[in-house]
């Protein structure tokens, strides 16, 4: 027995509103850059529907992953070392932009300075790819909220499996929303595929990670990861993919979409788990045993032996303490309650899902029954078949029979709580029903329903020794380093390394000043006033002085005695008067 | 003149490419990448990359023999110069019209493909105008002077393939480049001033075709305190000021 320590995430999609704000803090905090316009590290889909990229699930056409070959062995999907070298020169399965969608901006400018015109001017779209008009097709959630699946939903590669049945009901049809991000799996296909060895599992906590300094940008692990969650930074030329915001979970933050997340739907903490049986649990011939075989390979850390195991493997005991406080062990292995996505892709995902009990309750309510009824919801659970069937297709391979055990333990939940909230006596035989305690009931209603920030996020800060060396610390720098660094040689980024924190990150520095989008000759650089946070003067922020050589004039006389000549609202004193050189 | 053109200039050229590989690695790992576009377009990358690049490896590999064989070696093992040659211009061929016809569909699709030709810098325009001329030089050298024997025969195994090894041993002997024909001298002029620009372009990806993929575990483990990459131990104090 190995045992390694993995960061794993669950999240309850019941309490998904698809409000989308995970998606854009993660955007504003990773890939708000040029050359990654059109990568979401965190998306939130709508499903049915297609996802993002377009049918990314259906591994028939996109090879993502692993499969078992004659003999019964793990081997890539879109094959071995040797065919992923003879093919290098062209990727056979990269997804083209068109896939994800052609980034676009608008020409915002024209609103302002059109002349005057019988028709009001308009925005047009530009792409950020060529800078030229275009027409906008698609987008990372274009079918958000079912718009439109009338025409694209039967695209979607888990409705196909099922396809006859929903045609008839799906008038009446279910909806619930998807986020997703990367799944830090145990056996990361993506990392496998890599011809550079330049995606690395981190031992300590299990994030998987692109080292951008060994990625030579073969495009190999974004046609391997069959969640489609690695990028192609189409600017730098490189890998890039959701970093679990390790620099946020070194110093016991969550996730940026965990942390603004509305619905307070995500939970982060430690597993413990064997690695010397990963490849075991991921090689099982039936797909519907992937499920409970990746359950089997989490280590219970409240058993003494894995302790002891932990221990000689070097995990500190505070992150043991972690482990046992858990609730993502207790979701997965104590409740029960959530599945991975997607096991048939033999990667051992790590980032759970709770499936949706809503679409269930809203059927029964719909028909005017009482939607907190054991006895209605567990009929509606073995009635509506197709969600069912569906989510089995997202969370089981198709295997109904672990979703439908799941659901039927969160509809006893809600009626058990039910009858204690109105101040009825609590019913044992709901709990019994599904094979729980009344007090694990609660437990899990507790965890569920109102667990606080420090019980839903439960992650062990990197070790204080430790600390100088850990990017969002990074007292390893010199201080005048920090802002600065070298910045010169081949384009953004490049020069001493700068910690990859996001508040510092160069490139996005780079970005905001250097941004001339769609080159328009006409304008001056764009600031984006949205990183800039107040201290020091982005060229280009202030129009020129009337009277100054262009910028404020600096080390010369007291700014004080420019104030009055300057006009109004003093500008030049503003950051002048702060200058001390 | 001959000294120059044919001794200071390579070495020139030779130093620049050693030492700025060794630079550019040691300070720009994070920009070296074969940026690839396959992103934006897909249908003539599949057709033409594949071409030109083993097309070139071939190319590649005929240079290693024709430069680096002696003649006496394939001599001493009973090959004639007939042989070598019916070999050397055929394998040659095959390559080359491989390499110029995957370059031809390349530089289409850089210039005719929207995002693609917005992708593309000073640098690899400059880069794609030496490459192309040495290709076709090279072509030329192969068709013109081999096969249709235009000005003359010259076996460039008794010329600048001697050069080149005297050049690679430090004891140039110039006046086997003067005597060369001019087609062989631009293309080696050519060839040089590509070698001089190569640290500094995209074709660095040449120097990361992995190999060692084929030999390493799937899945790589790295621990934190290593920091490859994303951080480099720093000087903990910071320079005076004062």
């Amino acid at each position: 027995m190995k045992v390694m320590a993995q960061m794993a995430m669950v999240m309850n999609l019941d309490k998904c509103i698809g409000c989308h704000t995970c998606s854009v803090t993660c955007k504003q905090a990773w890939t708000n850059r040029t050359g990654t316009e059109y990568v979401w590290f965190n998306n939130v889909e709508t499903r049915p529907g297609q996802g993002y990229p377009r049918t990314y699930e259906d591994q028939e056409e996109w090879k993502g992953g692993w499969e078992l070959n004659s003999r019964g062995r793990l081997k890539l999907k879109a094959g071995g070392r040797l065919k992923k070298l003879a093919t290098i020169f062209s990727n056979p399965k990269l997804p083209s932009i068109q896939d994800y969608y052609e980034p676009w901006t608008y020409d915002y400018a024209t609103l302002t300075d059109a002349p005057a015109q019988e028709h009001t001017p308009v925005a047009r779209p530009k792409s950020l790819l060529t800078g030229k008009n275009m027409k906008i097709k698609w987008s990372s959630n274009w079918d958000d909220d079912l718009g439109g699946s009338a025409a694209t939903a039967k695209y979607d590669p888990m409705l196909k499996k099922i396809a006859d049945k929903v045609k008839f009901e799906f008038e009446q049809t279910f909806m619930f929303y998807l986020p997703r991000i990367c799944e830090h799996c145990l056996n990361p296909s993506c990392a496998a595929s890599c011809p550079s060895g330049a995606i690395y599992k981190r031992a300590e906590d299990g994030i998987v990670l692109v080292d951008q300094d060994r990625c030579r940008g073969w495009r190999m692990c974004v046609s391997g990861c069959p969640y489609k969650k690695v990028y192609f930074n189409h600017r730098t030329g490189k890998a890039e993919k959701c970093t679990f915001c390790f620099p946020r979970i070194e110093v016991g933050l969550p996730t940026v979409c965990a942390e603004t997340c509305v619905g307070r739907l995500r939970y982060i903490g430690l597993v413990l788990y064997d690695a010397d049986r990963v490849l075991e649990a991921a090689s099982v011939p039936d797909e519907h045993d992937l499920y409970e075989a990746q359950r089997s390979i989490l280590l219970d850390p409240d058993d003494p032996e894995v302790v002891r195991a932990a221990e000689a493997a070097g995990i500190p005991a505070d992150w043991i303490d972690a482990a046992q406080r858990s609730p993502i062990h207790a979701l997965i292995n104590k409740f029960k309650v959530a599945l991975p996505l997607h096991p048939e892709y033999r990667t051992m995902p790590m980032v759970w899902y709770i499936p949706p009990l809503s679409p269930v309750i809203d059927v029964v309510r719909d028909t005017g029954e009482d939607a907190e009824d054991t006895g209605n919801l567990f009929a509606a659970i073995d009635a509506l078949r197709i969600p069912i069937e569906y989510l089995a297709e997202l969370f089981t391979a198709g295997d109904v029979a672990p979703v439908d055990r799941v659901l039927k333990q969160l509809a006893a939940m809600r009626s058990y709580m039910r009858d204690i909230n109105m101040g009825r006596e609590p019913n044992p035989a709901i709990p019994a029903a599904v094979g729980m305690t009344e007090e694990e009931m609660y437990d899990m209603y507790r965890l569920l329903a109102i667990a606080k920030y420090d019980e839903r996020y439960v992650i062990p800060a990197a070790h204080s020794e430790q600390a100088h060396s850990l990017e969002e610390l990074g007292t390893e720098c010199a201080v005048s380093e920090y802002g600065g660094g070298q910045q010169d040689l081949f384009g953004e980024g490049s020069g001493v390394p700068t910690p990859i924190a996001v508040e510092n990150f160069q490139m996005l520095q780079n970005r905001q000043t250097a941004d001339t989008l769609a080159s328009p000759d006409d304008k001056g650089s764009r600031v984006n006033l949205l990183n800039w946070d107040g201290r020091g003067k982005p060229s280009g922020l202030f129009p020129p002085r009337p009277d100054g050589p262009g910028e404020v004039a600096e080390g010369s006389t007291p700014d004080t005695s420019h104030d009055g000549e300057t006009g109004p609202g003093g500008t030049g004193g503003l950051t002048g008067g702060a200058d001390f050189r | 003149m001959d000294t120059f053109l044919w001794v200071i200039v390579p070495y020139l050229c030779l130093t620049t490419f050693v030492v700025g590989h060794f630079w550019r690695y040691r300070y720009d790992k994070f920009g070296w990448t074969t940026r690839s576009s396959q992103l934006y377009e897909d249908r003539l990358l599949r057709l033409g990359s594949p071409l030109f690049h083993f097309g070139m490896l071939g190319v590649v590999g005929g240079h290693i023999i024709g430069l680096l064989l002696p003649q006496s070696w394939t001599d001493a093992v009973g090959i004639s110069h007939e042989a070598y040659h019916v070999v050397a211009v055929t394998g040659g061929l095959i390559a080359g019209v491989m390499t110029v016809v995957g370059m031809v569909i390349l530089i289409y699709r850089r210039r005719t493909v929207g995002p693609v030709f917005s992708a593309t810098t000073v640098m690899d325009k400059v880069m794609y105008a030496f490459l192309a001329a040495a290709i076709v030089l090279g072509m030329w050298n192969t068709v013109a002077g081999s096969v249709m024997t235009v000005g003359g025969e010259y076996n460039y195994r008794e010329g600048v393939s001697i050069w080149y090894r005297s050049f690679l041993a430090f004891q140039p002997d110039a006046s086997l480049m003067g005597d060369a024909p001019i087609g062989f001298q631009l293309h080696a002029l050519v060839a040089f001033g590509l070698f001089a620009l190569w640290p500094f372009t995209r074709l660095v990806h040449v120097f990361s075709a992995p190999v060692g993929y084929l030999t390493r575990p799937y899945i790589v483990y790295r621990g934190r305190d290593e920091l490859l990459g994303s951080h480099r131990p720093r000087r903990g104090w910071d320079d005076s000021r004062v």
